[in-house]
């Protein structure tokens, strides 16, 4: 197990280097005025075009770049993002904590629910509740999430009123935060409200949570429902659960303990995946919600041009998406004890 | 195994028709697959005469410019050679979506609106001034060009370097994984955006970008049903007649390990386009005003809380593009799924 991890975290650096070369290539289809865009912060700097390329060798060749690039890096440098207006390793310390707490609020109900709709679906096979869940899934896993984010926002911000709009916290909340900081401990609003005692912020990052948390759900759920039907169909229809029955167990005791324990197998490496793409930052669905985390930092970035921005949020999504892969692997052997590392 | 089993029939077997053959038979008696090719097929149909369904007007639009006509009624003479290019090949400008005003406040559905060039009815309303009508149908043949050019590339690429690896295996075989394995240990939206951003957004950039990174699933999965034909009797007999490698490869294990790409294929071309409206909706991709359902969607993101007089003053600013973009992923989505139903021989119920 200790070579299994150690021989998948080799292999961390090496999705770094390919990534990091692929953005300093794709670079390179632009002119080094255009790259030079990047490092440019003044006026003085603006005019001076020819300095600015020749100090940073945007001019040099491909590998003479590269290298440059690493040395800032090896440095503790990832460079300065123009539509955060911070330095990237600033920027990614601050807005990591906002996409850890969403995923954490989206994980119980994204979870939960698949994994009882499913069941629930599988039990009945071809019953009512079943061609719900079936017909549930197409619909919902159907809308992209751009589309979703919109219809919620419309029927409960714009047109019912009962949900906040996009963001964090509300106007006269973000003045009270400002007169009256919470400290920051964890980086996650809602957290620290709660360690400091205060309750209305608290409150008020709840309520902005919901609509991101329920489209998040609901676009999410269609897999993870057709999931756990499909494997738990199959689990109902194995030996040991007839073998279950015939001892006479309870029907319940026999679906629950003995048929669904195993049915979640599968289950749980799709939801291992999803988390995974939740805390790679939820791009859209951050953006829409104006909710201040990695992704909708990456999407501005991107929308921006901003290059140090797009590059930073890109090496911290693969190293997220490569370490959490590697975790959820090692939890499917904690659970599955047939499997075996070798 | 299942293929093994398919493969030793069909080598023993006369070779059925396409229409009768099980997965079609399986397919046609699937009436949730007819709903969904029934959707398909009309948003095909939109899609390859948009040109007559939203004409491009006289104002607001270079299109009837570039393709050099002064009337709007050209278009629909077959007879005539612009009937035909807007069909086929409409100049680029085409595609961006009428620009009636310049009023960012949206306008209601078939409400009048004056411009220099007298009264204009937008039959779906405008926001932005952009006429909402071109944007949808012009959109849709944006939506088809994108997912045919890049489902094609991606399996061009993924069929081809996939038969390779599992073909001839070895060193070839592990640096063709090796690469793979790196490309899908990352999240591909990602990559996408990550490509789009620094190439600059137009439609050949995202394409581009959709490729380079969807063709390793493809790969992977045609390698693993490379190595499974590979090892069938025909094969052998097939080399021992003196067959070459590449014909062996081309004529005789592709083509048996299509079945399960062809299911991925049509489930990926409607969820590429749907990708895409996604990128463009925050503003990556493609420019703006290029007729595309993901941006006229983002059209609706300042407009969500109405005005004082109705809450819902602006509702089919996003009900319209929302309602194109959710039939457009259903249809393909149900005849997507019936596809993989009808070749999947495991059923799941």
């Amino acid at each position: 197990m200790f070579a299994f991890i150690v021989r998948r975290l080799m292999f961390l650096p090496v999705v770094i280097f390919v990534l990091s070369v692929l953005i300093v290539a794709l670079l390179q289809f632009l002119s080094p005025e255009q790259r030079a865009a990047a490092y440019i912060r003044s006026d003085n700097q603006a005019r001076n075009m020819a300095a600015v390329i020749k100090q940073y060798g945007l001019d040099q060749p491909f590998y003479v770049q590269y290298w440059n690039w690493l040395k800032e890096v090896a440095h503790g440098n990832l460079g300065f993002s123009k539509s955060s207006s911070k330095p990237v390793w600033d920027t990614i310390k601050e807005r990591f904590p906002s996409t850890l707490e969403l995923a954490l609020y989206s994980l119980i109900p994204l979870i939960g629910f698949g994994v009882w709709f499913g069941t629930l679906a599988g039990l009945n096979k071809n019953k009512f509740i079943d061609q719900f869940a079936r017909i549930f899934a197409v619909v919902t896993g159907n809308i992209p999430t751009f589309v979703m984010g919109i219809i919620l926002l419309v029927l409960f911000y714009g047109l019912l009123g009962i949900a906040p709009g996009p963001g964090q916290i509300s106007a006269e909340n973000q003045v009270n935060l400002i007169v009256n900081p919470v400290p920051r401990v964890t980086g996650m609003l809602s957290i620290d409200a709660l360690l400091a005692g205060n309750w209305p912020i608290f409150w008020d990052v709840i309520r902005h949570l919901i609509l991101p948390v329920i489209t998040l759900t609901t676009v999410l759920n269609a897999g993870l429902i057709m999931v756990t039907r499909g494997s738990m169909i199959e689990a109902l229809n194995q030996d040991y659960v007839r073998t279950a029955k015939a001892k006479g167990l309870s029907e319940r005791q026999v679906n629950l303990k003995h048929a669904r324990r195993n049915a979640l197998l599968p289950v749980a490496t799709i939801a291992g995946f999803q988390v995974a793409g939740l805390l790679g930052g939820a791009v859209i669905t951050e953006s829409i919600f104006a909710w201040p985390g990695i992704g909708s930092w990456g999407a501005d970035a991107a929308a921006r041009f901003d290059v140090p921005g797009i590059l930073g949020f890109a090496l911290l999504a693969g190293v997220v998406t490569v370490v959490m892969n590697l975790v959820v692997d090692i939890m499917y052997a904690v659970i599955d004890p047939r499997v075996r590392f070798d | 195994m299942s293929i093994a089993a398919r493969g030793a029939k069909g080598a023993g077997e006369k070779r059925e028709s396409f229409w009768s053959s099980r997965p079609m038979r399986r397919l046609r008696r699937n009436k949730l697959a007819w709903v969904g090719a029934v959707l398909v097929l009309a948003f095909m149909l939109v899609a390859v005469f948009a040109p007559l369904i939203a004409p491009p007007p006289k104002v607001g639009n270079n299109c009837l410019r570039d393709l050099g006509q002064s009337e709007p009624s050209a278009v629909y003479n077959p007879a005539g050679g612009a009937f035909w290019r807007m069909i086929l090949a409409p100049p680029a400008s085409c595609y961006q979506i009428t620009r009636i005003n310049f009023q960012p406040q949206p306008s209601p559905p078939l409400q009048t609106i004056q411009t220099e060039a007298g009264p204009v009815v937008p039959l779906l309303g405008t926001a932005s001034g952009y006429d909402m009508w071109y944007g949808i149908i012009w959109g849709t043949r944006t939506a088809f060009k994108l997912a045919i050019t890049v489902v094609f590339f991606q399996l061009l690429i993924g069929i081809t370097l996939g038969a390779i690896s599992g073909y001839f295996g070895g060193t070839v075989d592990n640096l063709i994984q090796r690469f793979i394995e790196i490309i899908l240990s990352f999240p591909g939206l990602v990559l996408v955006i990550v490509i789009t951003a620094i190439l600059g957004p137009s439609l050949g950039n995202i394409m581009a970008a959709f490729i380079a990174v969807g063709w390793a699933g493809y790969a992977r999965i045609v390698r693993g049903d490379v190595l499974k034909v590979r090892a069938l009797e025909f094969v052998d007999g097939a080399r021992a007649l003196g067959v070459s490698d590449l014909r062996l490869i081309f004529r005789h294990i592709i083509p048996n390990a299509l079945t399960t790409i062809t299911a991925i294929a049509v489930l990926d071309l409607g969820a590429l386009p749907l990708a895409a409206a996604g990128l463009s909706f925050l503003g990556i991709g493609l420019p703006v005003g290029f007729a595309d359902w993901g941006q006229l969607v983002s059209f609706a993101r300042a407009w969500i809380q109405g005005n004082t007089e109705s809450r819902l003053a602006y509702w089919y600013v996003a009900f319209y593009p929302a309602l194109t973009i959710i039939l457009f992923g259903l249809g393909w989505n149900l005849l997507g799924s019936a596809v993989r139903d009808a070749v999947d021989p495991r059923d799941n119920g």
